[in-house]
């Protein structure tokens, strides 16, 4: 019996070095990505990450595949689940890294997991273009790990942003000076939070309301009664996606229907409109898109074509826009010389969904949305950096 | 220039009433996570731990009626529950009951149990990722105000407190007036001396497990309503429900309701009068002062 199996399995094993073999005619180069699946951030890696994983691979083997060594490669995917936990996600780089020696590694989801990920990535060399990290000290970040590229921004140019257009309002005398703030109690929304007490204090508006939720609070309303007793001009909540639902939805019932309401990450995403409808007209989030420019659109459409989901408004087409950077520089420099690309990346600026991109000599790329607003049912940048596209803030028309 | 005014701790004009109101209707969620776990591991001994991704099922059940067809959550309950039943039947059939059979202990098949339903919980994860996805569960349910002596509350909320009243009378009238649910408590007891009596203790204890999968399934639909859940979310409301079944006593349907209602208020009053950023402190807090002081639970025996 035992030899019998194992006979089997050198058949098998046989078998399958033959059409290895066979296979080896047609060249392929071997991406590996790894994010959450599972565990807290797997809801928003299902929205922003993984589409765009499939759709960016779709769509280079669409075109014939990548031009490496003078011929063209088709891309092969290789999925791990890092459970939402960071030793997971180191764990997975390094099996990519060795076992299944990837051509191309993808950052992971998330700040603090492409943080745990950027030593690895360092240490074999990777190119590592993150698209969901924010932060705040790119040059600390980059001198320790030189391959590392930021996108996404920081905490303070998006509570800059948040304070600018709510600055805007008032000076429109749109709305008064009273600012209700909340924030989810974990790392994101504490240091949002702290940033934005004295840029609020500082610009003159009054924070009449003050307060911090658990994160997974499974009742919000205390939170919201308490806010529209404060009777705000503007509602601001750092929240993540479960509770940016929760609280938004608690304000509909409550009444708290402020000239600003503003909510952190999920605004921006499809499943917010499809639950809220045309409820959240100009409702303010963080993040945003030129949702009327061309390039956003056909992504758009190809990403709804593709994955059968439709993009958010903020950070999906800067994930797409990582990977094209990174499929135009290895195009470019002709090679899977991973030094050489990342020479490249620094030296150039690309063509993407997002608009042009341009690492500053910190690899950070200095211009990105921070605060868009719902307006005729999409989700428009109206404070950047210094994007192209931004349209003007509205006020929130009561409902 | 005047100094800033000071920030507000506590509710300007927040009634008690209105605090009391909010509280329970938590609870009622609360009650609605946990009662399931209780039928699961003080009758059946089973500590399922994959309890949580049951209710997340349920959960999806009315997400994907309500988008896909405009059925009411309140109706795709009753479709929701005898599957629930039958699915966690079977369940108990064939993976646990071999569990119960060479358990030379209680303690023994704690901890069998544990480690299988563990291993259950992500084989129950991986499952829904694969058929539904990874992305939220998010649709917009009965989500109006109602107003109660003055304030508002969530119609949503309101109806699943009302689902989470009439199952916890339900239940616990079957459970003191039926011989079934005699038989459940008797097993909840002593399974030994039970089955001297003549109750067929695997049938009875597979009845518990399935009823409780039952409630935790159908306490997702209703839940699914204002809770925004993702095919990973399970493990939050296992850890919840097991909390509640601690404090209130393994095997006693009346100290989970009870534990979970006073957990509501508990956590309403310290986000009212002190700090939302504390409720889950305070929560913690009155376990710890559980165990300490009463560590069979509120209502349970002494071992």
């Amino acid at each position: 019996m035992k030899r019998r199996t194992f006979g089997a399995i050198s058949a098998a094993a046989m078998l399958m070095a033959t059409t290895a073999l066979a296979d080896g005619h047609a060249q392929t180069l071997t991406v590996g990505a790894v994010a959450p699946k599972t565990g807290p951030l797997a809801g928003g890696a299902a929205v922003t990450y993984w589409p765009n994983v499939r759709l960016w691979v779709e769509d280079v083997n669409a075109r014939g595949g990548l031009m490496v060594d003078g011929a063209p490669h088709m891309l092969e995917l290789i999925e791990y689940d890092d459970q939402t936990n960071p030793g997971e996600t180191i764990k997975a780089v390094q099996r990519l890294a060795t076992q299944d020696e990837a051509d191309i590694i993808l950052p992971p989801y998330s700040t603090g997991l492409n943080l745990a990920a950027a030593p690895i990535f360092n240490r074999f060399g990777y190119p590592m273009i993150t698209s969901s990290a924010t932060v705040d000290d790119p040059e600390q970040l980059v001198a320790q790990f030189p391959n590392v590229f930021i996108t996404l921004g920081g905490a303070s140019p998006i509570v800059d942003g948040a304070v600018e257009v709510l600055s805007n309002l008032r000076e429109r005398g749109d709305i008064g000076n009273r600012v209700a703030m909340v924030n989810v109690a974990d790392a994101f929304g504490i240091e949002l939070a702290e940033n934005a007490r004295p840029a609020f204090e500082a610009a003159g508006f009054e924070i009449v309301y003050d307060t911090s939720y658990p994160l997974g609070t499974q009742d919000l309303s205390t939170v919201i009664k308490g806010a529209a007793d404060s009777n705000p001009d503007a509602f601001v909540a750092w929240s993540y996606p479960p509770d940016t639902f929760g609280l938004t939805e608690q304000a509909q019932i409550e009444g708290l229907n402020p000239p600003a309401f503003f909510t952190a990450v999920a605004t921006a995403f499809p499943a917010y409109q499809a639950r809220f409808g045309d409820s959240i007209e100009g409702v303010l989030g963080i993040g945003g898109v030129y949702a009327d420019g061309e390039a956003f659109k056909e992504y758009a459409a190809r990403h709804l074509e593709v994955t059968e989901a439709a993009p958010d408004y903020w950070a999906s087409p800067v994930v797409y826009s990582t990977f094209q950077v990174l499929e135009q520089s290895i195009e470019a420099v002709g090679t899977m010389d991973n030094a050489a690309i990342i020479q490249h990346i620094k030296d150039n600026s690309f063509e993407t969904v997002i608009g042009t991109l341009d690492f500053d000599e910190n690899n950070n790329n200095a211009s990105f949305w921070t605060v868009g607003q719902w307006q005729d049912g999409a989700f428009k940048g109206v404070a950047s950096t210094g994007r192209e596209g931004a349209v003007d803030v509205r006020v929130r028309g009561s409902n | 220039m005047l100094p800033p005014d000071p920030i507000p701790t506590e509710r300007a004009d927040g009634t008690t009433m209105d605090i009391i109101i909010t509280g329970l209707v938590l609870g009622g969620t609360y009650a609605l996570i946990a009662m399931g776990l209780n039928l699961q591991y003080g009758m059946a001994r089973i500590m399922n731990l994959a309890n949580g991704e049951i209710l997340v099922v349920g959960a999806f059940a009315a997400f994907w009626f309500y988008t896909a067809a405009q059925v009411s959550p309140l109706l795709t309950m009753f479709l929701v529950a005898p599957l629930a039943f039958v699915l966690n039947w079977l369940v108990y059939r064939i993976m646990l009951l071999p569990l119960v059979r060479r358990a030379k202990s209680a303690g023994q098949l704690e901890v069998d149990s544990i480690l299988v339903t563990f291993g259950l919980s992500f084989v129950a994860v991986g499952l829904m990722l694969a058929l539904f996805g990874g992305d939220y569960f998010s649709y917009s349910y009965l989500a109006r105000p109602v107003r109660i002596a003055g304030e508002t509350y969530g119609l949503n909320r309101m109806v699943a407190f009302a689902g989470a009243v009439v199952i916890g009378a339900v239940l616990y009238l079957w459970l003191e007036r039926s011989r079934a649910g005699r038989a459940i408590r008797a097993i909840a007891v002593d399974p030994k001396s039970a089955r001297l009596v003549g109750i067929n203790v695997p049938k009875m204890s597979a009845l518990a497990f399935a009823l409780g999968g039952t409630i935790t399934a159908v306490g997702g639909a209703l839940i699914s309503t204002y809770l925004t859940l993702d095919a990973s979310s399970g493990v939050i409301f296992t850890l919840k429900a097991l909390v509640i079944v601690i404090m209130g006593g393994v095997g006693d349907l009346r100290g989970t309701i009870v534990a979970a209602l006073l957990l509501g208020l508990l956590e309403t009053f310290v986000a009212a009068y002190i700090d939302p950023g504390l409720t889950l402190a305070a929560a913690y807090l009155l376990f710890v002062l559980i165990l300490l002081f009463r560590p069979q639970g509120l209502f349970g025996r002494k071992a």
